[in-house]
Order: structure tokens, then sequence, then C-alpha cells
């Protein structure tokens, strides 16, 4: 339990994970689906983010021509996030779109009704 | 002959699918009903006829149990079992990763294994050999640069999709009859036009100049300070959303059409791609720049860095736009 509280940065995010893998689960409404996503890409960001930081060592910026490891945090880790966010608004805006042409095909966002209705085209 | 007749029906179906037409499932259903709803009753006898009433009948009655069957007992009790599954995988993960959690090294350890020599060379030689003083600028626009054109590729190729299932053109008569409704509905967000609304337009008066100098800037910057190309070109659009919503799609488009987008967004990728690729022909090693360093802490200093970041930013608020407006009106 104290290691949970020592390394609760990492515990909030392995919570907000769980959090939009439960929602990207459990709704049957495709936007809400997306939401859930989203938190999940949120969780992953801020794990990752944490895991480069140490403490009492400042954003990776050379001042005053210190270029000491021991001066600075890890570099390496703000770069994955940033691949990441990129990515995670690509895929998001491709959901979205696929999102808007089923509701207009099928007129409803619940994926049960969606794909009932599909079953009725197939037979 | 056979097989071509087929092989056709599928690819007019296929068109059909594609093009989202209504009509032409439901048509193709009917006829398949028609066929299967005639039998040859001339031929039997009264009792015959009787006989196979009767068995109808009896068919019917089975499908009608069989079908409340399933609407009463089978569907909730899978919907009932999908939860519990579902819960289970829940709270089976979030045991595992706090469980991992606990295993994993305390929070700000410096010896972290993250913590490596890669990390270490990137903050030690950093600045001398791409020049940049923002160590993370440098890494990702110098010593990983491809992995930076391949996001700036992921990101074009999604406004490529958004803008193929979504824009509308000649065709979109062809759209569903919800698409054509929403365009004349005046409640909807494709129909509505924002006109006069002075409050949204004074502000942006004054703040649309300041989002788009503050993107420049952070674009300017990314190698001297946090920022860069990805997060100053969000600024920027940002910026150019602002001005759209306040002033309409008409006022935006004496400056920025599809061309525009098309001509920006491909001129930016191929200078990319062609200031990083010559890399392959001098051995693939470390990027030697042709624009010398510069003294470190200067705007025109650390070579490509600027031109690239310049790129991403053109990229990023292009795109960002463009998926605003693609979202809301269907065109650009």
């Amino acid at each position: 339990m104290q290691y949970l509280l020592v390394n609760y940065e990492q515990t909030a995010a392995v919570i907000l994970f769980c959090i939009g893998f439960s929602t990207m689960l459990l709704h049957k409404n495709l936007l809400k689906k997306i939401i859930g996503m989203d938190i999940m890409d949120a969780g992953i960001f801020l794990f990752l983010a944490c895991q480069g930081f140490i403490k009492g060592r400042v954003a990776p910026i050379v001042e005053n021509g210190v270029q000491d490891v021991e001066a600075y945090i890890n570099p390496v880790p703000a770069g994955l996030v940033l691949t990441g966010i990129v990515v995670s608004v690509s895929v998001t805006a491709l959901m979205l779109a696929l999102t808007v042409r089923l509701y207009y095909r099928y007129h409803t966002l619940n994926l049960d009704e969606m794909i009932a209705l599909a079953g009725k085209e197939e037979v | 002959m056979a097989k071509k007749n087929k092989k056709s029906r599928w690819i007019d179906r296929m068109n059909g699918w594609l093009s989202d037409e209504q009509g032409a499932l439901e048509r193709e259903m009917e006829a398949a009903q028609e066929q299967a709803a005639a039998p040859d009753i001339e031929k039997l006898s009264p009792a015959e006829l009787r006989w196979a009433q009767e068995e109808q009948e009896e068919e019917k009655r089975i499908e009608a149990a069989m079908h409340t069957w399933t609407e009463k007992k089978a569907l909730p009790f899978a919907r009932a079992l999908y939860n519990l599954l579902c819960v289970g995988i829940c709270v089976t993960m979030i045991a595992l990763l706090l469980y991992t959690v606990t295993t994993l090294p305390a929070f700000g350890d410096p010896n972290h294994p993250i913590n490596n020599e890669v990390s270490a060379r990137y903050i030690e030689k950093g600045l001398q050999e791409t020049g940049a003083v923002n160590i993370v600028t440098g890494m990702i626009l110098d010593y990983r640069a491809f992995d930076t054109l391949g996001e700036s590729s992921v990101l074009f190729t999604a406004a490529m999709v958004v803008l193929f299932l979504l824009r509308k053109d000649k065709d979109s008569a062809r759209y569903s009859q919800l698409a054509q409704t929403m365009d004349q509905n005046p409640h909807s967000d494709t129909y509505y036009e924002p006109k006069n609304d002075i409050i949204l337009q004074k502000t942006a008066t004054i703040l649309v100049p300041i989002v788009l100098l503050l993107g420049v800037y952070v674009v300017l910057n990314g190698h001297l300070s946090p920022g860069g190309g990805f997060s100053g070109g969000a600024i920027m659009g940002a910026g150019l959303i602002l001005y759209v919503t306040a002033f309409g799609f008409d006022k935006m488009r004496r400056f920025f059409t599809y061309k525009t987008y098309q001509r920006v967004v491909l001129v930016a990728l191929l200078t990319y791609a062609i200031s990083k690729c010559y890399s392959f022909y001098t051995g693939a090693n470390h990027i030697e720049s042709i624009i010398p360093l510069g003294t470190p802490g200067a705007i025109l200093s650390s070579g490509l860095i600027l031109v690239l970041n310049i790129c991403v930013g053109f990229i990023v608020a292009c795109t960002m736009y463009c998926f605003y407006a693609v979202f809301r009106k269907g065109e650009l």
C-alpha cells in the first residue's frame, strides 16, 4: 500500500487508464466509447511523463551552459509523449469521422441497435 | 458467364453501398422475398393444400416462439453476461496494473533504469551536435527526425481520410437523406453561418492577431524554449478556428481555401522529407547539416531544426483547421 502512495502519479495514471478502458467496454454509445479511448490516452501520457521525472532536477533546456546529466530530467519520455499526443489526435479525428458516417446511415449512435440494423440488411 | 454476372452484381452492390444509396439494399431484399414467397399452389390437391397450410402455420408459430425467446431470455442473458465479463476484465486489469505499480522504482528516483546512457548522451552532447538549447527539440528533430516525419505523415493521412469521409462535393445529393435534411435545417451547424455576432467579432478582432503571433513565436523559438512545431501549430490552428467562428467561411476563403491547404501541406511535407531523406545518400549516419549551427541561444541557430519546426508548424495548423472545418461544414 505504501508503494502505491510513493508512486502516486503512476497510480493515478493506472486508475485513469482503467476508467477509460471500462468506459470503452461498458457504454453502448459510440461517442462515449471514443471519450473512453481519449481518457485511456491521457492515462498513458501521464504514466510516460512521470517515468522521466527525477526529483530536484529541471526541464532539459540548457541554462548557463550547464551540460551535466545530474542537472536535467530525462528528455526521452517527453519526445515519446509528443508522438503519442499527435497520433491520439489523428485517431480521434478518424473515429469521429467514421461515427458521423455511421450516424448518416443508421440514424443511431447505439452500437447494439446499429448491429441489429446491419444484421437486417445482411439477410 | 454466370460467374461474370455474379461478379458484376457484386460490384454494383459495392458501388451502391459506397455511394450510400438508401433504397438499394431495401429493393434487393424485397426482390429476394418475392422470389421466396411464390410456391406453386395450383398443382396441389385440397388435402395436400390444407396439410401445407398447417405446416406453414406451425413453422410460423415456432418462429414466433423462437423470436420471443431470443427477445425475452437470450438477449438479456447475453447482455448480462457481457456486462459481467467486462466488469471482471476491468477489475482484473486494475488489480494487475496496481500490482505492477507497487513493483516500479520510486517516483523521481535518479537510479530508475530509464535514465540510461541514451538520455545521458542526449544531455551531454546534444547542444554541440544539434545546436538546440532545448534538448527535447534537438532530440525529436535531429536524432529522431524520421520519427517526427512519420508523425507528420500520420496527421496528414488522418486529414486525408477525414476529408475523404466527410467532404461534400457535387455528389452530395447521393448522401443519405439525413445529411440532406441537415443541410437545410436552420438549426443545424452545417447550415448555420454566424452573422454579426458583435461580441464574438470584437473579441476575435483583438484576440486572433495575438493568438497567431503567439503561435509564430512558439514555432520560431522551438529550439530555444519549451514548445516547437506541434504546440505552436496547434496554437495557430486555434487562431484560425477562432477567426472562422467569428467571421464565417466566406471571409476565411479570401485567404484560405482547399487549394491553399493542399499546397501548404504538400510543400511543408516535401521540404521535411527531402531535407531529411538526403541522409540516406550520405550513408545514413549522423546527419551533417549544410547550414552552420550558429551560436546556441540565437534565433538563427541549430541549422535545419528551425526549418523543420516551421514545416511541422504549418502542417499542424492547417490540419487542425481542416479537421474543424470539415466536421462543421463538410468543406474547407
